[in-house]
């Protein structure tokens, strides 16, 4: 069965293939190559939303990605359910189901429409008067009810199962548009050889072409033409047509960024197809060729369903071959409209009057409606549009006033004239400037090689489009380097005319009038809203924009911004270019998340870093911890064990026995060179030059300012080699820090840096037993205290690959640092795990490690410090030079701050109650009985239970925490306050004994 | 996303393979540890940050690796010219290209 309002006397339609879809449960029928919009028209549906303040019945005001009203939710299936799509441009597939929004209980009768009887209640800045106070129910009551009422449509609850695709690309010339223009200036470009690509927004090239009936380039029908030079362009090697494709943002250098919709119009995508693709895009050139919008006419009831614009209807009936009405009113004060009308009454429709603000429209199409027997009511205005869910009639008078004339239509055409599609232009930064012979803003200084072309360009008549776009296209082309000239000629004639345009407000909709005359639909705001911004002090349009939210909806107020300043300007009394043009940013119309996201979602969100140890880790069990890009081994949890009893147990028997952890994502960084000693006695407080080769030493890093940056112990290879660990999460920065001053403040020094990170993978074997372990597997050296201190490092063989083996300790405990070449590291810790069996040793993981250096006092940068805290403060003065004359940080260590008495220093927190652990981040007072808000000592870095102790310990940041030892503090929790005593960090094996024992 | 003239690849690549390092030509004292709070103030913590001309240092952290020198509106973002770490000032006008 043929829908209602298909018509045979025009369309591009014929002979497709029928399919059906459903609107809010109704089935109807449509044509592949229908859009929403086009179909529900087809089927007489007008109704398609709810506004969005007033939830006023609302149908389609454009036949394109400028939609303000027509938004509705697409569902594919449970997890596919998009909201907000423009009809305009979702195409039909066999078996969409689409929903209306912001409605209920259901479209045609909508509770929330008595927003629009209370309106004076919502007018402009309506938000921000009333719900001021109480603060705290904004969040409660008012956020959430404006929300749930006030909404668009409902957001998809489930993950989005669909994938996205991302690609860069580069090109000579790109091309943004493909009507007239786009098409002729890529085929320019593109006929010297040069790459172009030539994007284009709608599912076919041909832009206004697509309506304008009366265009021939070439000989051709405008829109035959449009189809065949896009295939003409299609063929050639160096152009690619990007159709269903828009660019959305115009950033810095030519990179413009365009999203592709790939598989939004089919029935069934199959999973191969991403759902969006985004191109970024790089241009040597880039030609705009954006068309330019037709406005709306700012009137009483110009909101109701039935109500569109000229150029829209006229989309609908040459493209799709739909009748919009039966009975059609036109309102405009531009030529163009004329044309609609005329095609429309050619195709059957009557016109019941084309009203014209104009008081003598001439030229070839007035007379031709007028040959028709179209009633012209020049002069004239409509005041009011009227109807209930459906436009029934429109009003008119003179625009002077006086009588006025109710004539019924189904169906008002309006059209304020077009206004060129600046958009992308102004997100390039380029400047616009107002011409004021149109009054309209036009490209005005550029800031990027681009170029305008056409009608964003201000050029109205087909045959300077054309001929300005070949010669742009020519030249984008030779300044991108193009070898040989086109000689493209093409020949554009048309009767179409875009003569005319009003600005503002119509007559009857002025200050003194009442009634709802809508600037921007999206936003539901009016003409009223507007005087009243100006009415309570707002100046700039920028203030007028926001107090109003004119232009802020998804549209970005393409229909409505220039009518929304020319309001403003006229209350304010000014000219519009001195009440200003909101500047347009990205995007140009709504990007997904998806398109931005592309690929970096869920696994690939981030890099995984796994160290070369990963599979034995998971082979005994462990519980994996994020640390930074890291997976590291946290706790490794035997049959019936909580976390706390494996952290207690491995704990203990690293004391006891011994331990084995996975020290690999230390960051490991090697210096080299004639004066790497030099370079060291710089980049770290301690002395380096005498320390002798095969020995080791605690090393802190400072910024300028004195604070420390990161630490770590340091090995010296030989006397040009050092062997440099850092923090896991500082490994970069400090690589980073050292190449900074390597490369720009000590050049000079013959050095090379070195990342040696993921090269060595490492195995901390702390314990009484550690030597006992690994001494077996160790070829070459002697591992005796005599021979082998604390704090030494060896080169030898282990398991018969080579190691890096440091004595060194983080534990407390005698203990080695095991590093193997990240290929053997599997192999050997096998083999030290085998070892380890023999003598009672456990896995540790990071959570261990933590209580194992706390009970010995030892800091975590980023953890016991933060940025402001000096070597004194965490009483590590000892590892500062002080016969140094330089280093980083020495200057800054004698700033008057931080050598004042009162710094927060790091000490040790002891429990008044041993089972009492506190809670790291907690706020240290002396007095807990002080008035709210308490004066803060300081805080909790680090608190732990430790088994070995047998009781909470903590470290904390504490003013004067030196000259506090022996002090009870408090820690007030919401519960209770915490009694503490300051003690030294050190709470176990105080003489550090166990080193060597 | 700018694209940057690296002087030692001698290359314009994309701003994702740069790292901001911040305003370039303030050197470290050579005698650093002698300097009054005024001067080291002056030195670390002061910062012209100027609307229009700015020099200020860059590093090719995802290319090279070097720091390099950059002059840059910082009215509209644009590179004027990159020089190598060492080479001296270059005087150079506001919308100028040098
Ligand atoms: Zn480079």
């Amino acid at each position: 069965m043929t829908a209602a309002f298909r018509t045979t006397a025009a369309g591009r339609l014929k002979g497709a293939k029928p399919v059906s879809f459903s609107f809010d449960g109704a089935s109807y029928q449509a044509l592949e190559g229908d859009t929403l919009a086009s179909a529900l028209l087809a089927n007489g549906v007008h109704l398609m939303g709810r506004s969005f303040k007033y939830h006023r019945p609302r149908g389609v005001l454009s036949a394109g990605a400028e939609e303000p009203n027509a938004l509705v939710g697409i569902h594919r299936d449970a997890a596919r359910k998009t909201p907000n799509v423009r009809a305009t441009v979702q195409e039909v597939y066999d078996g969409l189901t689409a929903v209306s929004q912001n409605r209920w209980p259901s479209l045609a009768f909508d509770v929330g429409a008595v927003n629009d009887i209370a309106s004076p209640m919502f007018s402009a800045g309506f938000y921000y008067k009333t719900f001021m106070w109480p603060k705290a129910a904004w969040k409660s009551i008012y956020e959430p009810t404006i929300r749930a009422s006030a909404g668009l449509g409902v957001a998809p609850d489930r993950p989005d199962p669909d994938h996205y695709a991302s690609r860069y690309a580069h090109c000579d010339v790109l091309v943004l548009g493909g009507g007239a223009a786009g098409l002729s200036a890529a085929l320019a470009a593109a006929e010297t050889g040069v790459r172009v690509i030539v994007a284009d927004e709608q599912p076919a090239v041909g832009g206004a072409l697509r309506f304008e009936t009366g265009s021939a380039i070439d000989g051709a029908a405008g829109w035959d033409w449009a189809q065949a030079t896009a295939a003409r362009l299609a063929a050639m090697d160096n152009v690619r047509v990007l159709t269903r494709t828009t660019a959305f943002g115009y950033y810095a250098q030519n990179m413009v960024g365009l999203v592709e919709r790939v598989s939004d119009h089919l029935a069934d995508p199959g999973h191969d197809l991403p759902r969006e693709r985004l191109w970024q895009v790089r241009a040597k050139r880039v030609i705009l060729a954006t068309g330019a919008i037709e406005r709306h006419m700012v009137f009483d009831g110009n909101d109701k369903p039935g109500v569109m614009l000229a150029s829209a209807a006229r989309t609908y009936l040459n493209h799709f071959g739909v009748l919009v009405g039966k009975t059609i009113g036109v309102f405009t004060a531009s030529d163009s409209a004329y044309a609609a009308a005329i095609d429309l009454k050619q195709a059957g429709a009557a016109i019941a009057a084309i009203v014209d603000l104009r008081d003598n429209p001439a030229g070839a199409l007035i007379d031709r409606a007028r040959a028709l027997g179209i009633e012209i009511l020049s002069g004239r205005t409509v005041v009011r549009a009227s109807g209930n869910l459906r436009v029934a009639s429109m009003t008119v008078r003179a625009t002077s006033g006086g009588p006025e004339r109710t004539i019924p239509v189904d169906a008002l055409l309006m059209s304020a004239g077009w206004t060129p599609s600046v958009h992308l232009f102004s997100q390039s930064r380029g400047k616009v400037a107002f011409d004021t012979a149109t009054r309209r803003f036009l490209p005005g200084d550029y800031a990027q090689d681009c170029v305008s072309v056409g009608a964003c360009n201000g050029t109205d008549t087909l045959a300077d489009t054309v001929k300005e776009a070949i010669a742009a296209g020519e030249k984008a082309a030779k300044a991108a380097g193009a070898g040989k000239a086109a000689a493209l000629k093409l020949k554009a004639e048309t009767s179409e005319s875009w003569a005319g345009g009003m600005v503002g407000a119509a007559p009857g909709a002025g200050p003194d009038t009442s009634g709802k005359a809508f600037v921007d639909f999206q936003n539901d705001v009016t003409a009223k809203d507007i005087r009243l911004a100006v009415r309570e002090g707002m100046r700039s349009i920028e203030h007028v924009k926001r107090f109003t939210t004119n232009g802020m909806a998804t549209d970005q107020g393409k229909t409505s911004n220039i009518h929304g300043l020319a309001i403003a300007a006229e209350a304010l009394g000014k000219e519009m270019p001195e009440v200003g043009l909101t500047t347009f940013r990205a995007p140009y119309t709504p990007v997904t998340f998806g398109a931005l996201i592309g690929h970096a979602k869920g696994r690939l969100f981030d890099p995984t870093r796994r160290t070369a140890f990963h599979a034995q880790e998971e082979k005994l069990g462990a519980v994996f911890e994020d640390v930074g890009q890291w997976k590291r081994a946290w706790y490794y949890p035997r049959a019936g064990e909580d976390m706390h009893a494996a952290v207690n147990r491995e704990c203990a028997t690293v004391r006891k026995a011994a331990g084995i952890f996975d020290a690999s994502t230390l960051g490991k960084i090697e210096v080299v060179g004639p004066d790497a000693a030099k370079f060291m006695e710089l980049m770290y407080t301690n002395p380096w030059e005498k320390l002798e080769p095969g020995r080791c030493r605690y090393g802190i890093m400072l910024r300028e300012d004195g604070f420390i940056y990161d630490d770590g112990v340091v090995g010296r290879l030989a006397a040009d080699r050092f062997h440099v660990t850092t923090t896991t999460g500082g490994a970069a920065r400090v690589m980073n820090h050292m190449e900074d001053y390597l490369q720009t403040e000590f050049p000079h020094l013959d050095v090379w840096l070195t990342s040696i990170s993921e090269q060595w993978a490492v195995i901390a074997v702390q314990g009484p037993k550690s030597r006992d372990i690994i001494a077996p597997l160790v070829e070459g050296i002697d591992m005796s205290d005599a021979a082998m201190p604390h704090m030494s490092v060896r080169e030898a063989r282990i398991c018969g690959a080579p190691t890096r083996l440091f004595r060194m300790s983080f534990t407390g405990e005698r203990g080695f640092e095991i590093n193997v070449p990240a290929d053997y590291a599997a192999a050997v810790w096998d083999a030290v795990w085998a070892q380890g069996q023999k003598h009672g040793a456990c896995a540790y993981g990071t959570e261990a490690m933590h209580v194992l250096r706390a009970e010995k006092g030892y800091i975590i940068v980023g953890q016991d410090t933060d940025g402001t805290v000096t070597p004194q403060d965490a009483g590590l003065d000892w590892a500062v030079g002080k016969k140094k004359t330089d280093f980083v940080g020495i200057r800054g260590l004698k700033r008057p701050d931080l050598v004042a008495k009162g710094r927060k220093q790091l000490v040790g927190l002891r429990t008044k109650d041993p089972k009492v652990v506190l809670e790291e981040g907690a706020q240290i007072v002396a007095d807990p009985k002080q008035p709210i808000p308490m004066k803060m000592l300081g805080h909790v870095t680090s608190s732990y239970w430790s088994e070995n102790c047998g009781r909470g310990i903590a470290l904390g940041l504490v003013a004067g925490g030196f000259e506090r030892m022996g002090q009870t503090l408090y820690v007030p929790m919401p519960d209770k306050v915490i009694e503490v005593e300051v003690v030294g960090q050190v709470f176990f094996d105080e003489k550090g004994e166990r080193l060597h024992g | 996303m700018l694209l940057i003239h690296c002087p030692y690849c001698e290359e314009d690549r994309p701003e994702l393979e740069f790292r901001n390092a911040g305003e370039a030509h303030i050197a470290r004292p050579e005698n650093i540890a002698e300097i009054s709070d005024e001067e080291f103030a002056q030195f670390f913590f002061i910062r012209s940050n100027p609307k229009g001309l700015i020099y200020e240092r860059w590093r090719h952290i995802h290319g090279c690796a070097r720091f390099f020198n950059a002059v840059r509106d910082s009215v509209s973002d644009k590179f004027l010219m990159t020089y190598k770490a060492g080479e001296k000032r270059p005087a150079v006008k506001a919308g100028e290209k040098a």
